[in-house]
């Protein structure tokens, strides 16, 4: 839904269907949703790719307004049955050459093979970007592969201005014009793991400088990544790196103990819904005094094998907890006894914390020292303010999808 | 196209259905499934999930688990493991598209599952195609037909006795919605044996058979009121005790009418009176909206029609009223 004036189009069967449909009512962006319904004849008869050129035709004929483009969605069952995409696309683009068909999987049967559905959408969405080599502005930059637009407190909105860098995101722009203006960036900079794949291709395609500054709670990986940045931006008046980054620094360390202060020995869970780091997390709040005793996940990221040989070696008492395991199912707490701040939807749910930070894949946070000074401060303002997690979790589209369902 | 929807979100599909009916019983449900497009279940069907647990899960199927023919021995072997520490009362297996694709066989892992875990199980045949009638239909039917006992010793003589049949959020919402139905036909001296499945264990299921009379609240129940006439002769009736129709309900439970509603909507619109010229559409589950429907004419004197876009509503509607195949159709009607 970020791209302007695009139309998504989902080719499914029913029990895939629903969640997506009312994922979209809740979003208040039916208008902007249709659907070709997959039955078992489909199947049998083998006319899959038929029903799917028909059904996007006659949904594109009825819209009142053309869309600039088509997000057309396929999913398990047309990679399984062997479906030929390509002839789908090709007679849709025949028949609606103003049209732009990016192509999106909705396939969670391939999320542990090769690039998975969220990397495969995030790379579908810059597909249709392209620029003229004399539109090409060396002194923009690109920032994309997250859902969320940075805050504006953010590092890199700091910094890059302050190098002369002009910033573009998707999430500010309005019209399909806009969003084709992202692809005139010198410079195209992903800062969410799973956005790295399409982004990386993005650059490449167009023959761009590629940045990957992931997210991070660790001041030193911060700081390596920043100055990667500032070398790479070549700022025009030499100005120093290092005086701000201590700056930074100083205003996380302060963050952090006010935090601390106000939080003191309550025990606190993390999980992965919350940030892609949450060992990164759980590390730098072991080190500033904060008692955290859980991290729910499910696997741990490469980007964060030095974080878990660090809580390992230094904090063995630390839980790591499966949310998928079957008998997770009942070990979960209605009503938590004792008062635990929760950072993420998980961890609120498992623990039946009220107290907890309610915010999926980063957010805005992913700005480098700023992101950790921002946690502290949602940190807090999570211990001091009750939370209803019944009203909150359970609506998947609700507020701009927030929920880690 | 008739296949192809811009305004009308569809309903929920056979597996929600299975796992719905079958939510407050106990047992372990597991969906072979790679997991993403069922968490509409999660996210979308369900209301009870903190208010009661329930072991449902999803068996994460892999592509390369779907090609290799769904990699049963790892299936298993994953549900005997989780069986083995959460003891469920019965293992029902739900399959979706992929499954359905490459055939895999249910009732054999099923069978498979029964004799090595010692538990209950069997396969409801769900492919994620049909709507949730179906599929809580299926659900509840095989619970009728494993779980209620052959012979009952003390079944006679259990006069205006009945079980609701058909109760899921799906269509009634939170469980007061179902006590209210409850409510309504007691004050017309009915007592209710069992609910499938609001509020009722498994056990409670299992005294069916002691009921002198089916109710059939929506056509969830039809299925299961058919199998348990088949084990005992019990007869059935079909139709919504809401308040408005609770004592019309409990007429026709004494005379044995089948379905009130459609004999009702047909008087009433013959005899075309008081405000008859208007047209009430009402589109929906044909149980509960039939019963909804008749309450419409007999009070107000309106007449009405239903659109009804499940699969299996024939014989639940009038001669008025239209089952709908998709969105164009609709629209046409």
């Amino acid at each position: 839904m970020l791209i302007p004036e695009a139309h998504q189009i989902y080719v499914c069967a029913d029990n895939c269907m629903r969640g997506v449909v009312l994922t979209a009512a809740e979003m208040h962006a039916e208008d902007r949703f249709s659907f070709v319904i997959v039955e078992e004849q489909n199947l049998l008869n083998g006319d899959l790719e038929d029903l799917t050129i028909e059904g996007t035709a006659d949904l594109i004929r009825k819209l009142k307004k053309m869309p600039k483009a088509i997000l057309l969605f396929t999913v398990c069952i047309h990679h399984f049955i062997g479906c030929d995409l390509e002839r789908i696309y090709r007679e849709l683009e025949e028949q609606f050459p103003e049209i732009t068909f990016l192509r999106c999987y909705m396939d969670p049967i391939m999320q542990k093979h090769g690039p998975t559905p969220d990397q495969k959408l995030r790379k579908a969405m810059y597909e249709s970007l392209d620029s003229e080599p004399d539109k090409m502005d060396t002194k923009q930059i690109s920032i994309l592969g997250s859902d969320f637009a940075l805050d504006q407190s953010s590092d890199l909105k700091e910094l890059l201005p302050k190098a002369g860098y002009t910033v573009r995101e998707l999430q500010s722009c309005r019209t399909w014009e806009e969003y084709k203006e992202l692809g005139n960036a010198g410079t195209f900079l992903c800062c969410y793991p799973s956005g790295k794949y399409g982004i990386e291709l993005l650059a490449k395609r167009l023959d761009r400088t590629f940045l990957y500054l992931p997210l991070s709670f660790d001041y030193e990986e911060i700081k390596k990544e920043e100055e990667i940045l500032w070398n790479t931006l070549k700022p025009e008046d030499n100005q120093e790196l290092l005086p701000w980054i201590e700056k930074k620094i100083s205003l996380c360390e302060a963050a952090l103990e006010h935090t601390r202060q106000v939080i003191g020995n309550t025990p606190i869970a993390i999980d992965y819904t919350f940030h892609p780091r949450p060992l990164g997390l759980a590390k730098l709040l072991l080190t500033h005094g904060f008692n955290v005793e859980t991290v729910y996940l499910d696997s741990i990221s490469p980007e964060e094998k030095e974080a878990f040989a660090w809580l390992k070696e230094k904090k063995p008492e630390l839980e790591l907890r499966s949310t998928v395991h079957a008998k997770m199912r009942l070990l979960h707490e209605e009503h938590a006894t004792d008062k635990i701040l929760a950072i993420g939807q998980k961890a609120a749910w498992f623990t039946g914390s009220r107290y907890f930070v309610n915010l999926v894949q980063g957010a805005g946070l992913q700005g480098g020292f700023d992101g950790i000074r921002r946690t502290a401060e949602l940190m807090e303002e999570a211990f001091s303010e009750e939370k209803d997690p019944k009203t909150l979790i359970v609506k998947k589209g609700w507020g701009g999808c927030t929920s880690c369902i | 196209m008739r296949q192809a929807y811009r305004i009308i979100p569809i309903y929920t599909s056979d597996v929600s259905g299975v796992c719905s009916a079958l939510y407050e019983l106990g047992g372990m449900v597991v969906i072979h499934d790679p997991s993403g497009c069922n968490s509409t279940y999660n996210t979308h069907d369900e209301i009870r999930w903190y208010n009661q647990d329930s072991l449902i899960f999803i068996s994460g199927l892999t592509e390369i688990d779907a090609v290799m023919g769904g990699n049963d021995e790892k299936f298993l072997s994953d549900i005997k493991e989780a069986a083995g520490e959460l003891h469920p009362k019965f293992i029902a297996l739900v399959s979706s598209p992929i499954p359905f694709m490459n055939g895999t066989d249910f009732p054999a892992l099923a069978k498979v599952l029964e004799t090595e875990t010692g538990i209950p199980a069997f396969a409801v045949p769900t492919n994620g195609m049909h709507d949730y009638v179906y599929g809580a239909g299926k659900a509840l039917e095989e619970i009728a037909r494993r779980f209620v006992p052959e012979q009952m010793e003390d079944r006679n003589g259990s006069e205006r006795t009945v079980n609701l049949l058909g109760a899921t959020p799906l269509d009634f919402g939170p469980i007061s919605k179902v006590e209210e139905l409850k409510k309504n036909l007691e004050q017309y001296e009915w007592k209710v044996i069992s609910t499938w499945a609001m509020e009722d264990s498994l056990e409670d299921l299992a005294q069916a058979g002691k009921a002198e009379m089916n109710l059939v609240i929506s056509s969830v129940g039809l299925r299961a009121a058919k199998m348990l006439k088949e084990k005992y002769g019990t007869p059935y009736v079909i139709g919504t005790p809401y308040k408005e129709y609770a004592e019309r309900i409990s007429e026709a439970l004494e005379k044995r009418i089948q379905i009130p509603a459609i004999e009702d909507r047909r008087r009433e619109n013959l005899q075309g009176t008081g405000n008859s010229e208007k047209i009430i559409t009402l589109i929906g589950e044909p149980v509960t909206i039939g019963s909804l429907a008749a309450i419409i004419e007999r009070r107000y004197h309106y007449k009405t029609r239903i659109l009804c876009p499940l699969e299996n509503a024939e014989g639940l509607l009038g001669e008025h009223d239209l089952k709908i195949c998709g969105e164009e159709e609709m629209e046409n009607a």
